[in-house]
């Protein structure tokens, strides 16, 4: 057989030859070390309650910490290892998000503080947060369409 | 010098491949090819504030390293062919602006050093007497400009290749015992509509495979005319693929064929996926391993075909697929 014979039969024939990543091993520790943060910021949660704190401003602090310790982990070129290792375990929580500014702004501050650091510090999170945004706002006007006892309340 | 076929050269005079250096960073320095370069560094900044001052003084101080091992003064050089993969090519011109030499900026992405040696031996046959070719290439500099920053916590695909930190350099010159660079077949852009830009080995080995077959129909040679042929960086997965295109022309090169990319890693030991890549990587394999290969007379005839992806991170972005080139030049003592 001859791979070459159209562009299809070829990217059919690199399809068959080019490895998969290994998706079982990949999700279980995704799983275990997503779970594993998710805990942390849980114990911070339930601490800050205990001393005091109401609901709100516990959510705040266990935020502010996890954002605080996968900061310090990216300088100390730790993350990067956790992330490789996780995954979308490391990504999606907080700590993931931290992680996508810090790296960034670490990298281009060659660049000067204004357009290295500042300019280039959003070029992975700003994705993020255009379409968090966006979403956040179609959901509340599908919200306000569908649920005008709310409006009324207000 | 002589025409043969479609795109094979054939020179009258060949020229000699004068003297080798190499320079690679510390991944390098731990893989299987360790002991074969010149210099090793231990960090991949070497003493600058930033990946690009670094990667210019690599290829700064690889020029350097062939001039004074070669035993020929700088004046005596009457060009030079230098190139990398940075944007408008930065490294080489920032390393090479106080050489002081008429310079050439070629780009032929990781098929620069294979370029800029086909380039110089034409040279040599005409004005020239002693021609430098050098390209660079860096690991953090590469995925700065065409991925992610380094500190991202993101995972590789298998396929991905990890750019080699180093610089190789060449003198070519007029006469000399050899090696000869006897034939050069430059190659033709070849687009088999790969878009994956982490597969660069698939997106090339059809342009490999291309040269590898003119330049066997030009010459009239068949693969086991060759100790070794030796492909750029199309990586394991990439090696595996130009075998069987080969195979598919009628073409056997499984037994004497081997790649750059999976000669300089351990794939198993430096989780590099499928191999090394980037313009120093055929370049520091050759002027490292190689060259040295040619010189001890382990090897004697030997087909180099460095590869190169034609792309860059904005026609990723917008869906192109990826064009690969390949040129080759046939080295006999």
């Amino acid at each position: 057989m001859d791979p070459l014979e159209s562009k299809k039969t070829y990217q059919d024939y690199v399809d068959k030859k080019s490895p998969n990543s290994k998706i079982l091993k990949n999700c279980f520790n995704a799983f275990w070390v997503g779970g594993l943060i998710c805990t942390i910021g849980q114990v911070i949660l339930n601490i800050c309650k205990e001393r005091g704190f109401d609901t709100q401003t516990s959510g705040t602090i266990v935020s502010i910490l996890l954002i605080g310790i996968s900061a310090f982990l990216t300088g100390l070129n730790l993350f990067n290892k956790i992330g490789k290792f996780a995954g979308a375990g490391s990504l999606i929580p907080i700590t993931g998000f931290a992680n996508s500014i810090v790296s960034p702004a670490m990298e281009y501050k060659s660049e000067g503080y204004v357009m290295g650091v500042g300019g280039k510090m959003f070029t992975v999170a700003g994705p993020v947060l255009v379409f968090g945004i966006s979403a956040s706002i179609l959901v509340g006007i599908i919200y306000l369409i569908f649920n005008t006892q709310s409006v009324t309340l207000v | 010098m002589e025409k043969l076929g479609k795109q094979t050269i054939k020179f009258d005079n060949p020229p000699t491949i004068l003297e080798c250096s190499s320079i690679v960073g510390p991944k390098e320095a731990q893989g299987p090819l360790a002991k074969y370069f010149d210099q090793t560094l231990e960090d991949e900044f070497w003493g600058e504030k930033s990946w690009e001052k670094a990667e210019s003084k690599i290829i700064k101080e690889a020029t350097n390293m062939v001039i004074s091992k070669s035993g020929i003064s700088s004046q005596d050089i009457d060009c030079v062919f230098a190139g990398d993969l940075l944007n408008q090519c930065i490294s080489s011109s920032f390393g090479l602006r106080e050489i002081n030499l008429p310079f050439f900026g070629v780009f032929g992405a990781c098929s620069t050093f294979v370029e800029s040696l086909s380039l110089g031996a034409i040279c040599t046959e005409g004005f020239a007497k002693h021609v430098l070719c050098a390209t660079s290439s860096h690991f953090c500099s590469a995925e700065k400009q065409f991925r992610f920053p380094l500190e991202l916590g993101n995972q590789r695909p298998p396929s991905s290749q990890w750019t080699v930190t180093g610089s190789g350099a060449a003198i070519l010159s007029k006469e000399g015992n050899g090696p000869y660079i006897t034939h050069i077949t430059p190659g033709k852009i070849v687009d088999m509509g790969i878009k994956d830009a982490n597969n660069m080995g698939a997106a090339m080995a059809p342009a490999f495979a291309d040269t590898l077959i003119t330049h066997f129909t030009d010459t009239g040679r068949s693969p086991n005319y060759y100790d070794a042929i030796i492909s750029g960086d199309l990586g394991h997965i990439g090696k595996e693929i130009a075998i069987d295109i080969a195979k598919s022309k009628g073409y056997n090169i499984k037994s004497n064929y081997n790649d750059c990319g999976v000669l300089i890693f351990d794939k198993n030991s430096q989780d590099t996926h499928s191999g090394g890549s980037g313009c120093a990587c055929c370049a520091t394999v050759f002027s490292g391993y190689l060259f040295k290969q040619l010189r001890e007379k382990k090897l004697k005839k030997i087909l180099l075909i460095a590869t190169g992806a034609l792309m860059n991170s904005t026609s990723s972005q917008q869906g192109e697929s990826i064009p690969g080139i390949a040129h080759a030049i046939s080295i006999e003592l």
